[in-house]
C-alpha cells in the first residue's frame, strides 16, 4: 500500500508493523467487518418482517394459517439454532437448484440419487462459469436468508407474546366503537405492542450480534475466517513471516464484540426510556414522577 | 453384507467414545446407522451439558454473591467476568481458549518441582468443558444476581424480626428465595446450554479419531450423502427429547422450591429463547 512497504523483508519495527497491518490481506480482513455489519443491516429488518408475519399468522382465525405460524414459532424452541443454520444453508441451495431444474432441464429425474445431489449443469446456481464474486455473493445471500428465517422465528415469538400482552380491554373497547378486526389490529394492537416487545427485541439484537461469527460455519469469508488465516504462523516464504498469532487476532475479535454489545446495550436502554414516555407502565410512571 | 439394525447399534452405539467399530459407515448410510451414530454423539452433549451445569451452578452462586458485595475489590472482578462472558460470542470464546491452550508448552510445565502435563487441556473434553463451565456460570450468575435483588423486602424484614441475621438469614431465607425466583430463567439457561454444546466441535476443538457429538455426526452424514433432509431432522428430534427431559427435571426442582406456596402464586417455568451466546 505504501512505498516503504515494497520490500517487507528489509524493514522492521514500527514501519514493519504499519506495513503488516495494511497488507492486502489485512485490508480484506477489515472489509470483512463490513460484511458482518451488512449481514446485521439486512437481517435485522428482514427478521423483523418475518417475525411480524409469523406472529400475525399465529393469531389468525383460520386454523391452517394459525398452525403454520405456531409451528414456525415453536420450531426454534427445542432445537439448537446451529442445526437450523447448517440445515438451511444446504437445504435452501438444493431447493433453489431443484426448482430451477424443473424449468431449465430436459430430464426431470429426482436429484437425490445415491450419494449425490444431481441436477443438470444449467440448473446450477450460480452457474459453474460465473465469476468468484457471484459464488461469494450467492453464499452470502443464502446465509442472510438462513439468518432471517431462524431469527424471524425468534422475533415472531417475541411479537406474539407482545400482542398477547396488550390489555384485552383496549381491544374490546375498540370493538365496541365498531372497528373491524383489521382496524383493531392496525390502530390499537400494533401501536401498543411495541413497548411490550422492545425488551425481547433488544435481547434478540444482542443475540443476533453474537450469532454473526456463525457466518464462518456457513462458508462465508467473515472475520473469523480471516482471523484464522492471518493469525496462523507464516514461514519465511511469506512476505511477513511471524509465529502463531491467532490468539491475538481472536482477542481483537473479542474486544470488537464486547464493544459492540456494550454500545448496543446503552442504545437499547435509551430507546426503552424514550418509548416508555407517556406509557401506562411502571417505567412510564417512573419517568412521569421524575419530571414532576 | 449389510448389517441388521441391531448389529449396527452394537457397532456404533458407543462409537462417539471410541467403543465399537472403528471405521464410520462409508456407503449405504441407512436410517438405522444415522439414528445410531447421531444418538451415540449425544453422549458428548450430555457430558458437556451435565458437567458444565453442575460445576457452573456453584460458581454462579459465588459470583452472584460477589456482585452483591459492597467491597468493590470483590464486586468489580465479578462484574467484569459476567460482562466478558455474556458480551462476547461463545463461538469466539471457544476459539480464543483453544488458541491460548495450544500456546502452552507442549512438554508440560514444571512448577515448584511438580510436572504438569498440558497436552490434555487442548482436548475438547477438558478445554471446551472449561469454557462452557465459565460461560454458563456467567449467564447463571446474572440470573441469580437479578433474583437476589428482587427478593421481597418484607421477607428480609420478617427474617430479622425472627432474630435471623448474617449467615443464618442468608442460608435459610435469602438463598432459597433467590433460587426460587431465579429458577424459571435458570431452566432456560440449562436448556440453551445443552444447545450450545453443539458448537464445541465446530469451533476449533478437533474431534480426535472422529469421536464427536450429535451434530458432528449429523454433519458427517449430510456431507457424505448430500442430503441434509435426513440427518438434521434426526439430531433435531434428539434435542427435542433432551429439552423435554431437562424441562421435566428442572420442573421437579421448581415444584420443590415452590412447595410452601399456595398453588396459584407458584412461579411457572416458561420457555424463553436465549439461544446462541
Amino acid at each position: 500500500m505504501f512505498e516503504a512497504c515494497a520490500d517487507p523483508k528489509a524493514i522492521e519495527g514500527l514501519t514493519w508493523g504499519i506495513c503488516y497491518l495494511t497488507s492486502a490481506k489485512h485490508l480484506q480482513f477489515y472489509w470483512s467487518f463490513v460484511t458482518v455489519l451488512l449481514l446485521l443491516a439486512i437481517t435485522a429488518p428482514t427478521a423483523l418482517g418475518m417475525g411480524f408475519l409469523g406472529a400475525t399468522a399465529a393469531r389468525s382465525h383460520i386454523a391452517p394459517v394459525s398452525w403454520l405460524g405456531k409451528i414456525y414459532i415453536w420450531m426454534v424452541r427445542g432445537v439448537p439454532d446451529i442445526i437450523f443454520f447448517l440445515f438451511f444453508v444446504i437445504a435452501l441451495d438444493q431447493i433453489i437448484e431443484y426448482s430451477k431444474s424443473l424449468f431449465v432441464c430436459q430430464d426431470h429425474a429426482w436429484p437425490w440419487q445415491g450419494l449425490e445431489f444431481r441436477v443438470c449443469p444449467e440448473a446450477k446456481v450460480p452457474l459453474a462459469k460465473s465469476s468468484a464474486f457471484w459464488h461469494q455473493a450467492y453464499g452470502f445471500m443464502l446465509a442472510v436468508v438462513t439468518f432471517a428465517i431462524v431469527f424471524g422465528a425468534f422475533v415472531a415469538n417475541v411479537i406474539y407474546g407482545a400482542m398477547q400482552a396488550v390489555p384485552r380491554a383496549q381491544l374490546e373497547t375498540a370493538e365496541a366503537y365498531g372497528m373491524s378486526r383489521a382496524q383493531v389490529f392496525r390502530r390499537i394492537l400494533v401501536p401498543q405492542m411495541w413497548v411490550y416487545a422492545l425488551p425481547g427485541l433488544g435481547n434478540l439484537w444482542m443475540i443476533l450480534i453474537k450469532a454473526t461469527p456463525l457466518l464462518f460455519l456457513l462458508g462465508v469469508k467473515d472475520i473469523v475466517y480471516y482471523a484464522r488465516e492471518l493469525g496462523g504462523s507464516k514461514t519465511q516464504a511469506y512476505e511477513y513471516p511471524h509465529g502463531d498469532w491467532r490468539l491475538w487476532y481472536f482477542l481483537g475479535l473479542m474486544v470488537f464484540y464486547l464493544l459492540f454489545t456494550r454500545v448496543s446495550e446503552i442504545g437499547i436502554a435509551r430507546l426503552t426510556r424514550r418509548l416508555s414516555h407517556g406509557q401506562a407502565t411502571a417505567a412510564g410512571e417512573a419517568l412521569r414522577k421524575a419530571a414532576a | 453384507m449389510s448389517m441388521t439394525c441391531w448389529e449396527t447399534i452394537q457397532a456404533y452405539g458407543l462409537r462417539s467414545i471410541g467403543i465399537g467399530e472403528n471405521l464410520l459407515p462409508r456407503s449405504e448410510f441407512t436410517l438405522c446407522q444415522q439414528f445410531t451414530l447421531i444418538g451415540s454423539g449425544l453422549i458428548w452433549n450430555l457430558y458437556f451439558g451435565v458437567l458444565a451445569l453442575t460445576f457452573g451452578f456453584f460458581l454462579a452462586n459465588a459470583i452472584a454473591l460477589a456482585r452483591a458485595a459492597r467491597n468493590p475489590l470483590i464486586r468489580k472482578p465479578a462484574d467484569w467476568f459476567v460482562f466478558v462472558f455474556r458480551g462476547s460470542p461463545l463461538f469466539i470464546q471457544f476459539f480464543l481458549a483453544y488458541e491460548a491452550l495450544v500456546l502452552l508448552p507442549k512438554g508440560g510445565i514444571d512448577i515448584l518441582g511438580v510436572h504438569l502435563d498440558t497436552a490434555w487441556t487442548t482436548r475438547a473434553w477438558a478445554g471446551a468443558l472449561f469454557v462452557l463451565f465459565l460461560n454458563t456460570a456467567a449467564y447463571s450468575a446474572e440470573i441469580f444476581h437479578g433474583a437476589l435483588k428482587s427478593i421481597p423486602k418484607g421477607d428480609l424484614e420478617a427474617a430479622e424480626a425472627y432474630g435471623l441475621t448474617g449467615w443464618k438469614k442468608f442460608i435459610r431465607i435469602e438463598w432459597p428465595t433467590m433460587l426460587r425466583l431465579g429458577w424459571p430463567a435458570y431452566t432456560n439457561e440449562a436448556i440453551f446450554l445443552f444447545h450450545a454444546t453443539t458448537l464445541v466441535y465446530f469451533s476449533g476443538f478437533p474431534a480426535f479419531a472422529q469421536k464427536g457429538d450429535a451434530l458432528y455426526y449429523a454433519n458427517y452424514f449430510a456431507d457424505k450423502t448430500f442430503n441434509p433432509f435426513i440427518p438434521y431432522p434426526i439430531v433435531a428430534f434428539y434435542f427435542i427429547l433432551l429439552t423435554l427431559v431437562v424441562t421435566f427435571v428442572y420442573g421437579r426442582v421448581n415444584a420443590r422450591l415452590n412447595r410452601h406456596l399456595p398453588s396459584n402464586t407458584r412461579s411457572k417455568i416458561r420457555l424463553r429463547p436465549n439461544l446462541i451466546r
